[in-house]
């Protein structure tokens, strides 16, 4: 399978089963839905989820080392920008923002 | 005429959305050439997938040559959430199949806050679709212009990736507020994440996350 193929298959499986998730619940799982297991579930995965995929964008971080500092610092105000506006476009764009400086201008490569 | 004040209201609706899909789509189109894909491909991601915060993963993971079952459980995982969304979706005001199936294949995170809210009780069936068909121009338009130009940016600017790092930390912030105060599930996560990537770093997002959906299943069950 050449670079392009692959690519172009990547997108169609997520696909498929991004809708499915989004389409078969109206269907098939329509009993289940009033289930109170997954009124637990369905309350409590968003937040879950989320701390998951935070952790693992920064499981790459060098961590002994003092470039972890620039993401660490830029999560810090992102953090620190929503806790205090609420405003998630300005959160991710100020931590973006902070961390684009700090890595262009501090890391060497 | 209901159908012209329909599509004129959800332009209106769908705006405030807008506002913060486009710099999320340009930043996504601009990784994606970053990452050495071409730049057509980011236009197909963001018009089939439409799935934000899974597109930007999907970067990572096609560059890394993952395997196609490896982006597929991701895909689940990830976007298992959406499910849940068939709780309160109006599908039952939409007509036609055609209508339908495009109604469910374009219910994102942002659909679905938009549509099942308070306000939207009194909304037309066409005016949920047309607001959908919107965000969905806003994400695929803003992605493919943000390819396009993503080459003019100089080599030397570095870690515009952290955008995606930065919308996870938002989306985490806003849902551990709806959680009110409940710290059980956040440590839970946490503690998957950490001992997904101690125990298994090369699987960790599958391994993560069914750690997290078994512990959640036996703090229910044990309850």
């Amino acid at each position: 399978m050449s670079d392009t193929h692959y690519a172009v298959a990547a997108v169609l499986v997520t696909a498929a089963v991004t809708w499915s998730l989004r389409a078969a619940p109206f269907a098939a799982l329509a009993p289940l839905r009033a289930s109170e297991t997954m009124g637990h579930l369905s309350v409590r995965m968003p937040a879950g989820v989320m701390v998951i995929l935070v952790v693992y964008c920064l499981s790459d971080l060098p961590l002994p080392q003092p470039q972890s500092l620039v993401p660490l610092g830029a999560l810090a105000v992102t953090v620190g920008l929503h806790l205090w506006r609420r405003d998630a476009l300005l959160s991710i764009l100020g931590g973006t923002a902070v961390h684009v400086v700090l890595a262009s201008t501090l890391v060497p490569h | 005429m209901p159908r012209k004040s329909d599509l004129r209201s959800a332009f209106a609706d769908s705006a405030p959305v807008g506002l913060a899909l486009v710099p999320l789509g340009l930043a996504f189109g601009v990784l994606v050439v970053q990452a050495g894909l071409d730049w057509w491909w980011a236009g197909v991601s963001a018009a089939l997938v439409y799935a934000g915060s899974f597109e930007f993963l999907l970067i990572g993971m096609v560059t890394a040559a993952a395997p196609l079952t490896a982006i597929a459980a991701a895909a689940l995982m990830v976007n298992f959430r959406h499910v849940f969304y068939a709780l309160s979706f109006p599908l039952d005001r939409i007509r036609g199949r055609a209508g339908r199936a495009y109604a469910t294949f374009a219910l994102t995170d942002e659909a679905y806050a938009l549509t099942a809210s308070e306000r939207a009780r009194a909304w037309t069936g066409r005016r949920v679709l047309y607001s959908q068909l919107f965000m969905h121009l806003y994400w695929t338009g803003s992605a493919t212009v943000g390819a396009l130009l993503g080459g003019l940016i100089p080599e030397g600017v570095q870690g515009l990736d952290f955008a995606l790092t930065a919308l996870f930390t938002v989306l985490a912030l806003d849902a551990l507020r709806d959680l009110r105060g409940e710290v059980s599930t956040p440590v839970l996560a946490f503690a998957s994440a950490l001992a997904a990537w101690v125990l298994f770093p090369d699987q960790m997002l599958l391994v993560a996350f069914s750690l997290f959906t078994a512990g959640l299943l036996a703090h229910r069950l044990v309850l």
